[in-house]
């Protein structure tokens, strides 16, 4: 039981040094991506001890003076404002995103001297109801940070904010529906596991191919989720200021930057563990590569993790890098617009995707 | 199966010290000077125009029960949709008729006019 315990506490640990230094990478992909995509340069220069190193890293700028900038600034709380509910709001906005990726497998089995690792924090049989429910906690730092600002302009953002994340989670959970009936599990080291095939010999039977509206549906309503462009009025950042944190200063605000880029790199993990085949490599099974035609191929078992790993991150950067290419290129939708697409748009072809999977299924088996 | 969830519990012990630690960052690091102006509330420079506890409009109470509604209906079709295949013809068509009764429910709200925000 200490062993298992120790093992658990190993991966959590894993998982969540991956989650940290995912958001910290994008901090500086999306600061130069956007420079890119706007035809700028964007921060590359970093004045480090007066001047005197031959180079100025805007690396630096982002990743190393900024969080420290965030981190040692002074904590203004308004007079008003509830103390308790000021410090748990960015708590609570933070806290769930980053536990959600306990249940994303980020690779297979670890064999280490006859013990066998499942490359996952936490082994659940209803995965995807933890990710739900988690996910579902996460408006509560929205509520709280904007109510407890004792702003009338922050809170309206926070309400806006929290109608607009609890109308993107239905579509979030309908469209995760045609998945769970597709692999007839909750589990998602399962789902992965059942990526593996491949269709007609050739084709890895990645979770898009069955479900591409469930997909884009997903993607979609988890954008909405993290709040970011196109879906950001509560954070408005060319209207209310910061909207409903527009009263946090210092390392509460980084809270809630880090659950900006938490969500992203969460979204990003769970398309890819649903739709294209988590930490599957196509034609890569557990002993070796088995390639159509009949070419076998052996390889030790450390390379295999290490590719099916790599593979991972892969696709997660990937996803990330086509959110922030997303954010950067379209316009903000009012929020009328922004409401009717999740309950008149989404809500109703999530609904048709569950019906028409479901007689696919019943009736071609 | 209880076991299944120590590392559920361990990450959550991670994460809630990671998250304190930083939350708790700027009140631990950062210098404590009150000014009067810091007390106020930031509104693009006019002076303060009221507490904030006051009311909002009812359309979000509404959105909010509307979401009550759907999310259990889709409590409801997660353990169909595990079960699916076990279940054959029959069971699709009495999820259909659930799914069916509750889309008249989305339709009379949206033409009563509650799913509008502008």
């Amino acid at each position: 039981m200490w062993a298992d315990a120790g093992i658990a506490a190993a991966t959590s640990l894993v998982v969540l040094l991956l989650v940290l230094s995912l958001c910290f990478v994008l901090l500086w992909v999306e600061r130069k991506g956007s420079a890119l995509i706007q035809d700028r340069i964007g921060a590359n220069r970093a004045n480090i001890f007066g001047g005197i190193l031959p180079f100025n890293l805007g690396i630096v700028n982002t990743m190393i003076a900024d969080p420290i900038k965030m981190f040692t600034k002074e904590d203004v709380v308004p007079a008003d404002a509830d103390k308790l509910l000021h410090f748990l709001g960015p708590f609570l906005a933070v806290f769930p995103v980053l536990v959600i990726f306990a249940v994303v497998p980020f690779g297979d089995v670890l064999v280490i001297g006859g013990h066998s690792v499942d490359l996952q924090a936490a082994h659940l049989d209803v995965g995807i109801l933890y990710v739900l429910a988690m996910s579902g906690l996460a408006v509560y730092g929205i509520v709280l940070g904007g109510w407890a600002s004792n702003s009338r302009w922050a809170l309206l953002g926070a309400i806006r904010g929290s109608a607009q994340m609890i109308s993107y989670e239905i579509a979030m959970g309908l469209a995760l529906i045609g998945t769970v009936m597709t692999f007839g599990t909750l589990d998602l080291q399962a789902i992965a596991r059942a990526q593996g095939a491949h269709l007609w010999g050739v084709v890895p039977a990645w979770g898009v191919l069955y479900q591409p509206l469930g997909f884009l549906i997903f993607l979609i309503a988890g954008i909405a989720e993290s709040k970011r462009v196109p879906f950001d009025i509560p954070e408005g950042e060319s209207e209310l200021t910061c909207g409903f944190f527009t009263e946090y200063s210092g390392s509460k605000q980084a809270c809630f930057m880090l659950s900006d880029f938490a969500e992203i790199v969460v979204v990003s993990g769970l398309v890819t563990t649903l739709f294209f085949g988590a930490w599957q490599v196509p034609f890569l099974a557990r002993d070796g590569w088995h390639f159509p035609g009949g070419l076998t191929l052996a390889m030790p078992h450390l390379a295999i993790v290490a590719l099916q790993v790599a593979s991972f991150i892969l696709k997660v950067l990937l996803f990330c890098c086509l959110q922030i290419l997303v954010r950067w290129s379209l316009p903000r939708y009012r929020y009328d617009q922004l409401m009717d697409l999740g309950w008149k748009r989404l809500l109703p072809l999530a609904l048709v995707n569950v019906l028409v999977t479901g007689i696919v299924i019943v009736l071609a088996g | 199966m209880l076991d299944q969830y120590i590392g559920v519990v361990l990450t959550f012990a991670l994460a809630a010290t990671v998250v304190g630690l930083m939350v708790s960052a700027s009140m631990l690091l950062g210098p404590h000077k009150r000014a009067a102006m810091k007390d106020q509330v930031f509104e693009c420079g006019n002076p303060p125009s009221g507490t904030a506890r006051g009311r909002f409009s009812v359309r979000f109470y509404l959105g909010a029960i509307i979401f009550i509604v759907f999310d259990v209906e889709v409590v409801f079709l997660y353990p169909w949709a595990i079960v699916l295949r076990s279940l054959g013809v029959p069971g699709l068509v009495e999820m259909t008729v659930f799914i069916a009764v509750l889309g008249v429910a989305l339709a009379y709200v949206w033409r009563k006019g509650a799913l509008v925000w502008s």
